[in-house]
Order: C-alpha cells, then sequence, then structure tokens
C-alpha cells in the first residue's frame, strides 16, 4: 500500500477559493425523517424511472416504487415506511418537471422483508453481484448519477485494467465525499474489493485531492493489509481534478479519446459514495436509500455534513442546520462551479444530491456580459483542450454546426472558462446551449 | 522582355476566345427551357423572401402561382397593390384574403407576473427558458428575452415592459416569430379579430393566480356568455378565430382579466 503523488496533470484548470473549512471538521449528522418525503422519478442521468405504487398504498422502507425505464435508468425504492400521500409531479433540481412519489412516513421505519445481502460475495457470480448493485438501483453519486450497474459492464471488446475510485471532490464548500472517506473507510475498502471483483482489474487506484491529508490518512489506514496493487493517488489540489476524464489522466496518462467513455482507455471510476452504496447493496443487501450531502455556506448558521432520506425537501434539510442569518442571495443544488441555482427550497433530495449551498450577498457577483476581449484566459483554463471563446462566438451567432465541428461535444461543463473570463461572458451557458442543439439533431435523426 | 508580355497576352486572348466560344456554343444547346412568367410575376412580388405565404422565398412562389396554380392572394407585404398586379397578370380575380397578424398571448409583463429569480444569462428565450425552467414563475409565459424581436423581418415586435408585443399595422403574417418562440406563445389571428385571450398558462387556477394578476383561471365564464366563440383546452380558454365574437361584455366580466380588446388598449397588450 503506497501513497503516490500523481504522474500527470491535465491541462488548464483553476484555484477557486475552496471553502470547504466550513463543515469539513463536522462529523456525519443522521438527520431525522422528515414529515413529508417526495421521492423523485428521476434521480440519475437516463429515463425516469416508472412509478410502481399508487395514492394510498402502504410501502415499507426499501421497497421498491420505481423501476427502471430503459437501459440507462435506475430503480427508486422507498425511503422509509409509510403512506403514499401522491404520485404527482414535483420540481427537480435542474427545473425541469418530474413525477414524484409523496409517502408521509409512519415513524416505524420498518424495512421491507426479505432483505439480504450476498455474504460470500467473493465466490459469488459476477452477473449475480451486478444484478444486485441494478436492483439496489445506485447511480453516480459524484452528481452526474450514471446508472452504476451500466458503468460495470462494460462491452467484452472494452477490457478494463484500471479502476479509479473518486475521492478528489474538488468542488468548493463540499466535504460529505471527505467525511466518507474519514468515517467510513473500511466500508469503503469492502465496497472496492467489490468493484475489483466484477471488473477483474488488478490496478486500483484511490484518487484525493492534497487538501484532504484526513482522508488520505484514514484511507492508507483502511486499506494497509490490502493486496495486490492498489495505491492512493494524491491529486494536485486544483479544480477540476474530481472530472473522470482529467482524473484518469491524472493518474494514468491516458487521454479519454473526443465523445468516448473511460471504458475506451480501460478505466472506471466510481465516486467513494457509489462504491459506499456498493458495499452497503452487496452486504447488507440494502438499497439507495439516504446519501450524505454538505448544507453549508457563510448564511448557514450552523453547516453540516447530514445523512438524509432521499425526498427530504431542501426547507427540511435546512431546518437541520439551523437556519440561515441574514440574506441569502443564492441558493445551490452542488457545488458552486457545477451546482444549479434554485428560486426556491422546493426541490427535494435526490441521490446525486452532493450538497446545499447558501451564499450571501457579498459572495454574489451580479455581473454584466460584455463583449470578449481576446485575451485567451478561458482557453488556458479549460481542461478539455477546447477554445470557449471562440465557441461562444459561434454559438452565439447560432453557428451549430461549425461549433459541433470544433468539438463543443467535449465540454465537460465544469465552468473553468466562465470563471476566469474578465469580461463576464456566459461561456458554459453558450456550451449548454451548443450541446443541447447537437442532441436534437441526433434526437430528430433517430 | 516585350517578347514575353505578347506571347503572354497572345496566349490568354486565345484561352479568353476559346472558352468563349464553348460557353456559347453550351448555352444554345444545354439551355433549360424555364416559363418566361414565372420571372415576369417574381418581377411582380416585393422580393421580401420573407416566406409568409408558406412557398421559400418569392421565387418559389412566383413559380407555385404559374406551374401549380397557387392562390394569388397570399403575399402579404405585397398588400392590395401586389395582388392587383397579380390579378391583371394572371386573368384571375384579385381577392384579398384575410391578413393574419402575430398575436403574443400573454398579457403579464413584469408589473402583473411574478418572477421565480433574477436571471443573468444569455438574452435569449431559449436560453432563459433552460435555467430552471425560466425566471418567470409562469412556465408558460412570455419570458421577454426577445427571440421573436430578433427574427422579425418587419421590426414589427418589441418588448413592452418585460413582454413582446407584435404591432399589427407592421406585421407581415410571415409567421417567423410562431417558430423563434420556445414557449409557443405566438399566434397567428385574423386581423380583423382583436379580442383575444392573453394568456397561454395550462396551470389550474390557483396556481395561476399565484404567478400573475392576469392569467386565465379556467373558469369558462367566457364560455358560458360567449356559446361558441370560446373554447377550453384543459384550464385554458381559446378563441375560436372561426367565429367571431358578437358580444364585447365578455371583455368586462373576465375574472382573470386575461380577454382582451386590443382596438380599445392600442396594441400595448395592457388590459383596459
Amino acid at each position: 500500500m503506497n501513497i503516490v503523488k500523481a504522474l500527470f496533470k491535465s491541462q488548464g484548470g483553476i484555484h477557486p477559493k475552496y471553502n470547504k473549512e466550513l463543515s469539513r471538521d463536522k462529523k456525519i449528522e443522521t438527520m431525522p425523517i422528515a414529515p413529508l418525503l417526495k421521492v423523485s422519478m428521476s434521480q440519475h442521468l437516463g429515463a425516469p424511472a416508472k412509478p410502481l405504487v399508487k395514492k394510498g398504498d402502504l410501502v415499507l422502507r426499501g421497497q421498491q416504487i420505481g423501476e427502471a425505464a430503459g437501459f440507462i435508468s435506475a430503480n427508486v425504492h422507498a425511503p422509509t415506511s409509510g403512506t403514499v400521500k401522491a404520485v404527482a409531479e414535483a420540481p427537480t433540481a435542474i427545473g425541469a418537471k418530474i413525477p414524484a412519489i409523496e409517502i408521509e412516513p409512519d415513524g416505524e421505519d420498518k424495512w421491507i422483508d426479505g432483505i439480504s445481502g450476498i455474504q460470500d460475495w467473493k465466490n459469488a457470480d459476477n452477473k449475480e453481484l451486478i444484478a444486485k448493485i441494478a436492483e439496489a438501483g445506485i447511480s453516480g453519486m459524484g452528481g452526474a448519477g450514471f446508472p452504476t450497474h451500466v458503468k460495470l459492464s462494460p462491452p467484452p471488446n472494452k477490457p478494463i485494467d484500471t479502476l479509479i475510485i473518486n475521492g478528489a471532490e474538488c468542488e468548493p464548500y463540499l466535504t460529505a465525499d471527505h467525511r466518507l472517506m474519514v468515517e467510513h473507510a473500511a466500508e469503503i475498502r469492502t465496497g472496492i474489493e467489490i468493484i475489483r471483483k466484477i471488473l477483474s482489474v488488478k490496478t486500483v487506484r484511490i484518487a484525493i485531492e492534497s487538501n484532504k491529508p484526513e482522508s488520505i490518512e484514514a484511507m492508507n489506514k483502511a486499506l494497509a493489509d490490502i493486496d495486490g496493487d492498489v495505491e492512493i493517488a494524491v491529486l494536485k489540489t486544483e479544480y477540476p481534478q474530481g472530472a473522470e476524464k482529467q482524473q484518469i489522466f491524472a493518474i494514468t496518462g491516458k487521454e479519454v479519446p473526443s465523445a468516448g467513455l473511460p471504458m475506451d482507455v480501460g478505466c472506471v471510476v466510481e465516486n467513494v459514495g457509489t462504491t459506499l452504496a456498493i458495499q452497503d447493496a452487496i452486504i447488507n443487501g440494502k438499497p439507495v436509500t439516504e446519501r450524505v450531502t454538505t448544507v453549508t455556506g457563510n448564511p448557514v448558521t450552523s453547516p453540516k455534513n447530514v445523512l438524509v432520506r432521499l425526498g427530504t425537501s431542501y426547507t427540511d434539510l435546512l431546518e437541520f442546520c439551523g437556519s440561515t442569518k441574514n440574506d441569502v442571495a443564492k441558493i445551490i443544488s452542488g457545488g458552486p462551479m457545477m451546482g444549479f441555482a434554485q428560486p426556491n427550497l422546493d426541490v427535494c433530495t435526490t441521490k446525486t444530491t452532493s450538497g446545499l449551498l447558501f451564499l450571501a450577498p457579498k459572495e454574489v457577483y451580479n455581473y454584466e456580459s460584455m463583449p470578449c476581449i481576446s485575451c485567451g484566459r478561458c482557453v488556458e483554463a479549460c481542461p478539455m483542450n477546447l477554445m470557449p471563446s471562440e465557441l461562444s462566438f459561434m454559438l452565439e451567432a447560432e453557428e451549430f454546426a461549425e461549433a459541433q465541428e470544433l468539438n463543443v461535444m467535449d465540454c465537460i461543463e465544469c465552468g473553468c472558462c466562465s470563471f476566469s473570463c474578465p469580461a463576464h461572458r456566459p461561456l458554459v451557458q453558450h456550451m449548454k446551449q451548443g450541446k443541447a442543439w447537437v442532441m436534437l439533431q441526433r434526437r430528430k435523426k433517430q | 522582355m516585350t517578347t514575353a508580355i505578347l506571347i503572354t497576352a497572345f496566349t490568354i486572348g486565345i484561352i479568353g476566345l476559346v472558352c468563349g466560344i464553348i460557353l456559347s456554343v453550351s448555352a444554345k444547346f444545354l439551355a433549360v427551357k424555364e416559363d418566361p412568367r414565372i420571372g415576369e410575376v417574381e418581377e411582380l412580388l416585393p422580393s421580401a423572401n420573407c416566406g409568409g405565404c408558406g412557398y421559400a422565398g418569392c421565387a418559389d412562389y412566383a413559380k407555385a402561382i404559374i406551374v401549380d396554380g397557387a392562390p394569388i392572394n397570399l403575399c402579404s407585404p405585397g398588400g392590395a397593390d401586389t395582388l392587383a398586379a397579380l390579378g391583371k397578370y394572371t386573368g384571375q380575380e384579385a381577392v384579398a384574403g384575410e391578413k393574419m397578424v402575430a398575436v403574443v398571448m400573454c398579457g403579464g409583463d413584469n408589473t402583473k407576473a411574478s418572477k421565480k429569480f433574477q436571471y443573468n444569462g444569455i438574452v435569449d428565450c431559449a436560453a432563459a427558458a433552460s435555467v430552471a425552467g425560466g425566471d418567470k414563475t409562469c412556465s408558460y409565459g412570455c419570458l421577454g428575452y426577445g427571440s421573436c424581436v430578433r427574427v422579425c423581418p418587419a421590426d414589427a415586435i418589441e418588448i413592452v415592459n418585460g413582454i413582446a408585443v407584435v404591432h399589427p399595422e407592421l406585421c407581415i403574417s410571415c409567421g417567423a416569430c410562431v417558430a423563434a418562440c420556445p414557449r409557443d406563445i405566438i399566434t397567428m389571428t385574423p386581423a380583423s379579430e382583436t379580442i383575444h385571450v392573453f394568456c397561454n398558462s395550462k396551470d389550474k387556477g390557483p396556481i395561476v393566480k399565484k404567478a400573475c394578476e392576469v392569467g386565465c383561471i379556467g373558469c369558462r365564464m367566457c364560455v358560458k356568455l360567449g356559446g361558441e366563440t370560446f373554447v377550453m383546452d384543459g384550464f385554458l380558454a381559446k378563441r375560436d378565430y372561426s367565429i367571431e365574437v358578437a358580444d364585447e361584455i365578455i371583455v368586462e366580466k373576465c375574472p382573470g382579466k386575461c380577454i382582451v380588446n386590443t382596438k380599445q388598449s392600442k396594441t400595448t397588450g395592457e388590459s383596459v
């Protein structure tokens, strides 16, 4: 077991103020079950799940209430026992309205019968393990929410040689993954071993940014006697080192091809939260019914890392962390770089809610967008080697096809370009528009 | 030195001559015969190339008139003069079609409709709508970021107090704004009609009330009073423009104050 420095560093990147000290040392607290839970059917990337219950039904914790609709989709389970009050549309963090199941908890929090793990996972069939993960509705808990069972079943022509466990947590403010590593290192280790077995990979790297020495120490301790080629790779503290493609480059020196996936270079990247969920599903047989999220920001009276049931509204989540002092200028679901600004606290916690951030008026800069001064800072900052300035010109002129030629689809929407732009141009929004256009054309073709 | 110049000039001259002969011969033998009337009709059209007639520009419409016998009253930028000229040329009776104008079916301007948050991004309706569903509380209302204004070839649309307003006298009924609006608020209506339902919200009454002072709450009052001139689309009343409104009392009676007579309010979209 070694701790090594990551050998490479992808180009670009920025150094925002991290502000992690607000919640870094706060132990994970378990939040009591809220009086009403609204469980969204779209907690993952891909098609929303199909509701399986109707108004008036009694559900138990862990009971499947949403069925994966399609290949890239994930199951949804009841986060506690109670009565289904309604199946109605509810807003999601991105502003869309998606059906959600409203559950009024009965307070007993009774698990459904027949919850059992695969104790002998070391000798179990991989297909059985992947089926269990799919059944548990696990999707990437870092923020994007890609269904995990899909990630763990690469096609046979794409051999996987490296497993990367992502504990970088490069988004400012967020500390949920950090706390998980500090407090649940042993469980994460089991999760790592399970994924290693499923993918039958030899090389495992745990990627942690250098600003989390506690995490590094905890993981090092937990992994001390692990066999095989397992190393902790310490990444330089820089945003976006937690992005999949940048992390793969930093650790292996391999570049994921344009429009490609990590499996194209023989890598699979799993977030530490997801790894923990896999452990919970395989060992304890428990589906995803809760997650750890960071409620933080200067206006919050007591910032916390909270173990919260899925479907808890942001209002209840904030109430658990005291309240907000003074004015709040901006609420962000997720981290400040890639999170989604919220107009209110109506949205409910999902599998991808990595944080809930409140910003005070003086922390929010109400800018006015100006013409590009061609300084090239966005080009320097872009971790994907794109030219955000050029792309934004094109997208502003609605020259979408030309932007596609300049690889707008490779944009990971990390926000480095907008962050570094002295003219405050809405560069990421331009990219998003361009990407949406390309996706629309692709759908039209089908 | 001079010989070099002469040789060059001579060679270029010969090449030019040969090419000229080839071109003139091929022009004679490979000529595509086009009905000369198409060109003449095109001359009569206003060359606005707006596409309002439903054809891809004036040349295409001219071809359609001659070849397919398309009606001659489809060109609205040309107006009566063009129609008369076309009637004279084709020998058809010049009966003016109903002039259509675009109407923005939303009355929720900045003073009447509430906003969820302050939007600070690309000034474009589609871009604004993609950020948390748009800054307006109403998810059906006009966002006022001027996507329709930018596509209007006649400069007939203006953003007044946060919503788009079409000036009917300038509208050439090309329909470009209808296609540009991401929320499908703009509708083509007969120019003679001035009573419209200025709301596009399909939400139920209480939600509409919370979002906007002048929204349709789906009370069906207009359907009761106006008979067949109004139809319900879920919780939203809509005008049936095939039947004229007989009784203007509906405008006063609408509890949501979203049925507006634009004649009285001088096209500003303000209710009286």
